[in-house]
């Protein structure tokens, strides 16, 4: 490599440098320092090792939220992407429909996500919720989200499904609408039926913005604190306490900085390991034998 | 196989059209021979890409037919009609393999395996696509793939004619010579009709056997290049064919001879008994002369008088701008033949000038 004659551009790089240490990478390594030491006042600690590490991967009530996490954030995205593709697929591409849709679509996305739970208590409660006294009173199904684990589970799921897959929904509509006319008419006259224009332009076409849909999508939900903890408050007992209610409570409730420490760093590692895998797989999906 | 008819076709692509202003196609009547090599030319928006669209039935005409031999198509969809398109860039199936692209076509049709194989083959053969088969498409070359869209034309037996929308415009120059040669290889072989729209006038001439002239939502001529070249049927013609185009002067007509800004232009006595008859019933004229045709000699040579204001170089030949009067010539002069410096006379060759009547041609 060449050597520069002026290192001017390093003081340009510099405040860079000094902004990203402060805001990011030296709260992380105080996150670090803490997982390593129990923590007994402000200021005062005893170097434990790894033990806050063994401890909290041995611990059975978080590994019931990571199962509980993990089956969230799947179920969350079976259900968002296939929507949102299917949605996109539907809304008009030209006249003042694209517009009314886009904005009646971005509306869930513009609501603050505390008042989305709220939103959703007041929408759910079986005695005067719009949802809860149909499902109980005109349905003639018994429903109660706070007290039933099987419809506290099924409001969070639908409630982020409402709030998250208009997300999705426009990602694909960006990705369809940057395919170019020419596909369709090629297609039309290579006497393709509509299933293989998804198949073979559209899906294709859409990799890229399926790829961030994805991701933020499981990135997400897979950090998912606010709405199920207005709406259930992780309830009833744990049945829907994901992992970040489990570690503010840790954390804040009974202040075992500690372990709380270690287990950030564990989440860290495992949402970054899942997206890792989730890139690799989309890029690499349908490229076969291409040299 | 069969030669396409437009009858007495119109577009607009307004649902209400008023005025012909509203028009992208005027009034196009005429007949495409089955196994032509036709191109379509003209500048940009003039309508060959509607055109075109309307033959490939990717868009139906406001008025009149498209008759594809003695049947009426003009309703039916792209996928029920006998032909294939090739599109400005290249479309491809990402996800397939090169085969599987050109495999495409029959497999939506229901083609049996072992012919659709077989016909793939046939084609990549002829295509020089046989080595890269097996390769995912999508990481191929321009030209490459052009020639995949084109093979997906060709692998259909009942395809009766393939149309180009502008298909070597992302090519490399030095590409675009060998894909053209590769489809006047692929014309003489398959006996298709072509049907090739650009706006670049060395493909179209290189390409087609009759060139289709477009100007404005109208066709202006139907020709073979030299026809083009020498008896432009409209002032536009012999404008935007040959490079520089045809020099075009404002002119009356006195006796034998033309007179443009006070010079008198002799020309052929019977063009000069036409243009009269055309001048009494109050036609506008317009002398036309192909700057090859026009010499610059020095004064007293028997010319007209003319300034030499500029000389561009451009290799094999010279382009001169001169002054005559008010208006200004293009002369190309070959290489080795020296120009007059100053004071020069233009000469017009008289077999060579031709006289236009409001922009249509005496003849």
């Amino acid at each position: 490599m060449e050597k520069w004659d002026n290192n001017k551009a390093w003081f340009l790089v510099l405040p860079v440098f000094f902004v990203v240490a402060f805001s990011a990478i030296i709260p992380l390594m105080t996150v670090v320092n803490y997982s390593v030491q129990d923590i007994l006042a402000p200021g005062q600690g005893i170097f434990v090792g790894p033990e806050w590490y063994r401890e909290v991967l041995h611990d059975p009530r978080l590994h019931e939220a990571f199962l509980r996490q993990l089956i969230f954030s799947f179920t969350v995205l079976a259900i968002e992407v296939p929507l949102g593709i299917g949605v996109a697929l539907t809304l008009p591409s030209k006249g003042w429909g694209v517009s009314a849709c886009l904005v009646i679509l971005a509306l869930p996305l513009l609501i603050p996500w505390n008042v989305v739970g709220t939103i959703w208590v007041v929408f759910s409660r079986p005695d005067i919720g719009l949802s809860g006294v149909t499902l109980n009173s005109i349905l003639n199904i018994a429903y109660n989200y706070t007290a039933d684990p099987v419809d506290s589970w099924l409001t969070v799921v639908v409630m982020d499904i409402w709030h998250w897959t208009p997300l999705v929904i426009l990602l694909c509509y960006a990705g369809l609408q940057a395919i170019p006319e020419a596909y369709y008419q090629a297609a039309k006259i290579d006497g393709a039926s509509r299933l293989a224009v998804f198949r073979y332009i559209q899906l294709p076409k859409m990799r890229g913005v399926l790829m961030i849909a994805i991701l933020l999508r499981f990135m997400d939900s897979f950090m998912i604190y606010t709405e199920p903890f207005v709406l259930t408050g992780g309830g009833p007992g744990n049945s829907t306490t994901f992992l970040s209610q489990f570690l503010t409570k840790m954390a804040i409730g009974q202040f075992d900085l500690g372990p709380a420490a270690a287990f950030s760093l564990i989440y860290f590692l495992v949402i970054l390991l899942f997206s890792y895998i989730f890139y690799t797989v989309i890029t690499n999906l349908g490229k076969g034998v291409a040299k | 196989m069969a030669r396409i008819v437009l009858d007495d076709l119109a577009h607009s692509y307004r649902p209400d059209p008023k005025g012909p202003g509203d028009y992208a196609l005027k009034r196009i009547h005429t007949v495409w021979e089955d196994g032509g090599a036709y191109a379509l030319l003209g500048p940009s928006g003039c309508g060959k890409t509607t055109l075109l669209n309307i033959i490939s039935g990717l868009l139906t005409p406001s008025q009149g037919r498209v008759l594809y031999g003695d049947a009426d198509v003009t309703r039916l969809p792209p996928e029920k009609r006998n032909i294939a398109q090739v599109f400005q860039f290249p479309v491809l199936y990402d996800t397939m393999t090169v085969r599987e692209n050109l495999a495409f076509p029959l497999r939506n049709r229901g083609v049996p395996q072992a012919d659709a194989a077989r016909r793939v083959m046939e084609v990549a053969e002829a295509l020089d696509l046989v080595s890269v088969l097996d390769l995912k498409a999508s990481g191929l070359s321009a030209d490459a793939k052009q020639k995949i869209s084109l093979g997906r034309g060709l692998v259909r037996s009942d395809v009766a004619a393939i149309l180009f929308d502008e298909p070597l415009t992302v090519i490399d120059p030095h590409l675009k010579w060998q894909l053209r040669r590769k489809l006047k290889e692929i014309h003489e072989r398959f006996h298709l009709t072509l049907i090739y729209v650009t706006h670049d006038q060395v493909e179209a001439m290189t390409f087609a056997d009759q060139v289709v002239v477009m100007h404005d939502g109208e066709i202006v001529q139907i020709g073979t290049p030299q026809d083009l070249f020498e008896n432009p049927e409209h002032t536009f013609v012999g404008y935007f064919i040959g490079s520089p185009g045809m020099n075009l002067l404002p002119a009356t007509i006195d006796g034998d001879a033309a007179v443009t800004d006070g010079s008198r232009i002799p020309l052929d006595p019977a063009l000069a008994a036409k243009a009269r008859k055309a001048a009494t019933a109050g036609a506008k004229l317009e002398l036309g002369i192909r700057p090859m045709h026009l010499r610059l000699e020095d004064a007293g040579e028997g010319g007209v008088p003319a300034r030499v204001v500029l000389v561009e170089d451009q290799g094999d030949c010279r382009i001169v701008t001169a002054a005559m009067g008010q208006t200004t010539l293009k002369a190309r002069v070959p290489e080795g033949r020296t120009i007059p410096s100053g004071g020069a006379v233009a000469v017009f060759a008289p077999e060579w000038t031709r006289m236009f009547a409001d922009g249509r041609l005496l003849k």
